[in-house]
């Protein structure tokens, strides 16, 4: 803390005309207060600390980046957390973090946000990611075009009968409204991309807080249609192959078919910083862009960078 | 309201004057007393002062709310703050189905419990069957959600043939076992207090006994019986976690009691889901606040109506007595 030091000294200059070492305590109090909002990862040197925070889909690979970084790199230690997109970009707006994870790209609100909070949010692409449709193992619909997802979740349909399955009612399940795959989903596939169109999801949509409520309840209910990041769909769920209209072709998420573009429901993975980044910060964002970073992804069931 | 707060020092300074004499001892008690004194005091103030503060804060935050939104809205029968529909209609209506589905499971079941526990069985069956019912209140709720979401939400599906498992009824089943161990709990200390005499009484005036348990022993308890009660109902409406992992969290509007077999939204389980991700200061923000503010309001009518309840019996009670 080099103000501190400063502070102190001009403070001491100060003290004795005034004669009051009192100036010099608020003064040096004052400042160390407003110096230590600053995030960390900023001050460069050794041993800093990276705040890293948002979206809940990246939460994994985020740990699993930070705790390869800080074997590779011991000067500089990344702490992650979830919380969803938005919550890691408010941080960011307020000053709190040095990077926002988000699996949606920033809303224009939330870039006027920063911009009165003087901050240039900057987006770098980190990784990729498909959505997958999953449903029960033992329901036979294995096809689904966007235009009956569309109608699926927004409840103009609500028999499996009507898109080739059984005669069951259907139940949809969602990730919470705070999720950045929720508001991708309404974006892409509810509203299939169109910028006016108002459509919501179904009223009788389940919205459910965790991955692992959406996979518990496709594993046992042989009504259930849910939709989850690639990364998180288990080996028990069954995978619905999707096509963009009723022609074909009809494509299974994959790294492949997301890397060549032949997946309709693919997005990609940000990293958001307050301005352009310096120092600890930017040699992170340059690691994980590398290959050994990008190795990670695949791992953990996302889409690496080319 | 200031004697309250300040001590008669007056009182004290006389009692020295008078004897003229300085005794060490009951000088160093008084201010013993008064320390101690002072600090139930403080305790007992700090406890309505935390009340008033909490709805301060609420209303701080609740009413930029309502001057964003038009009452119209806020009981508009949608609930999607992400794209502007703020109707809270779905989510109150949630909340009461979920509450009283669980009220009329654990009361009637609590009831028995403890009549059972502190009126046909042996003693030592007593000092065995309370503690393990006590137990389950120490389990942590997400832990009760979980088992919940995993073995109860597909046994309700497949019994109560509903298209998922996930329902306002799961729900209540969960909040009734969580609202159990208070009711029995406290409701069993209360029947068990009931003076020995009144069971003799009515037994030598020849009532047989079932009469004597349901005619004289328990409404003799009967404000215990409702404290308990109400402690229950109390935590089965602020209950979150469990309820946000089985209820399915579809603000659907609820129209009946059959929708105990449809997925519902509460109240509390949406200020979990959406309060960790809302903007600071949005309008969002201020309704999830509102949404908090209308779950305090209605905790303490509960609590209100039914102290009332208490306050009235004790006072006829006293009446006969006296």
């Amino acid at each position: 803390m080099n103000t501190e030091t400063i502070t102190r000294t001009s403070g001491a200059a100060r003290g004795a005309r005034l004669g009051t070492p009192c100036v010099l305590l608020f003064l040096s109090l004052t400042l160390s207060i407003l110096t230590s909002c600053q995030p960390a990862g900023t001050d460069s040197g050794h041993g800093s600390t990276i705040q890293n925070v948002g979206s809940d889909t990246m939460v994994n690979l985020a740990l699993a980046w930070a705790e390869e970084y800080a074997v590779q790199s011991s000067e500089t230690s990344v702490s992650v957390s979830g919380g969803g997109s938005g919550s890691g970009i408010a941080a960011l707006i307020n000053g709190t973090i040095d990077l926002a994870n988000a699996s949606r790209s920033i809303k224009a609100e939330e870039i006027a946000a920063a911009e009165a909070n003087s901050i240039t949010p900057v987006e770098h692409i980190v990784a990729r990611d498909a959505i997958a449709i999953v449903v029960h193992m033992d329901n036979p619909v294995d096809r689904l075009t966007i235009h009956q997802l569309s109608d699926l979740y927004s409840g103009v349909i609500t028999n499996w009968r009507d898109v080739g399955g059984a005669d069951r009612p259907i139940v949809l399940l969602s990730r919470e409204s705070n999720s950045g795959t929720h508001v991708f989903f309404l974006e892409h596939v509810v509203r299939r991309g169109i910028k006016l169109d108002e459509t919501l999801f179904s009223r009788d949509t389940l919205l459910l807080p965790s991955s692992e409520g959406i996979s518990a309840e496709v594993r046992q209910n042989p009504n259930a249609l849910g939709y989850d990041g690639l990364g998180y769909v288990t080996p028990d769920q069954k995978v619905v192959a999707v096509a963009l209209d009723p022609a074909g072709p009809f494509v299974l998420p994959s790294v492949d078919s997301v890397n060549d573009g032949s997946y309709p429901i693919a997005r990609d993975l940000y990293i958001y910083t307050a301005d352009e980044p310096v120092g600890p910060v930017a040699a992170y964002l340059r690691w994980i862009r590398g290959h050994d970073a990008q190795a990670l992804v695949a791992e953990l069931g996302f889409v690496p960078l080319q | 309201m200031l004697r309250l707060w300040w001590p008669n020092w007056a009182l004290y300074r006389c009692n020295n004057r008078d004897t003229g004499i300085v005794e060490r001892e009951p000088i160093k008690r008084t201010w013993q007393e008064f320390l101690i004194e002072r600090i139930i005091r403080a305790t007992g103030v700090s406890a309505i002062a935390i009340v008033g503060l909490i709805i301060l804060f609420l209303l701080r935050e609740a009413v930029p709310a309502l001057m964003q939104v038009t009452p119209a809205d806020l009981l508009a029968d949608r609930w999607y703050p992400v794209e502007g529909y703020y109707g809270l209609a779905p989510l109150i209506l949630g909340t009461l189905l979920v509450t009283v589905g669980a009220a009329v499971i654990a009361l009637p079941a609590g009831l028995a419990t403890a009549i059972f526990i502190a009126e046909i069985v042996p003693r030592w069956a007593r000092d065995l069957l309370k503690p393990f019912v006590e137990v389950l209140a120490g389990i942590p709720s997400v832990v009760l959600g979980f088992i919940g979401m995993l073995a109860l939400a597909p046994l309700v599906r497949r019994f109560a043939g509903a298209p998922t498992g996930l329902t306002a009824l799961t729900g209540s089943l969960l909040l009734a076992l969580m609202a159990l161990p208070t009711i029995v709990s406290v409701a069993e200390d209360a029947i068990d207090a009931v003076p020995v005499s009144y069971r003799n009484a009515a037994l030598a005036l020849g009532a047989t006994r079932w009469q004597t348990i349901w005619r004289v022993v328990v409404p003799a308890a009967r404000t215990g019986i409702l404290t308990g009660m109400m402690l229950g109902v109390g935590r089965a409406i602020g209950e979150t976690m469990a309820v946000m992992m089985v209820t399915g969290n579809a603000a659907r509007i609820v129209t009946g009691p059959a929708d105990l077999f449809l997925p519902v939204r509460t109240m509390t389980a949406t200020i979990a889901a959406e309060m960790g991700e809302v903007a600071q200061g949005s309008t969002h923000y201020h309704l999830l606040f509102v949404i908090g503010f209308v779950l305090f309001l209605i905790s303490f009518i509960v609590n209100l109506a039914a102290s009332a309840v208490v306050f009235r019996e004790t006072r006829r009670s006293e009446r006969v007595m006296s």
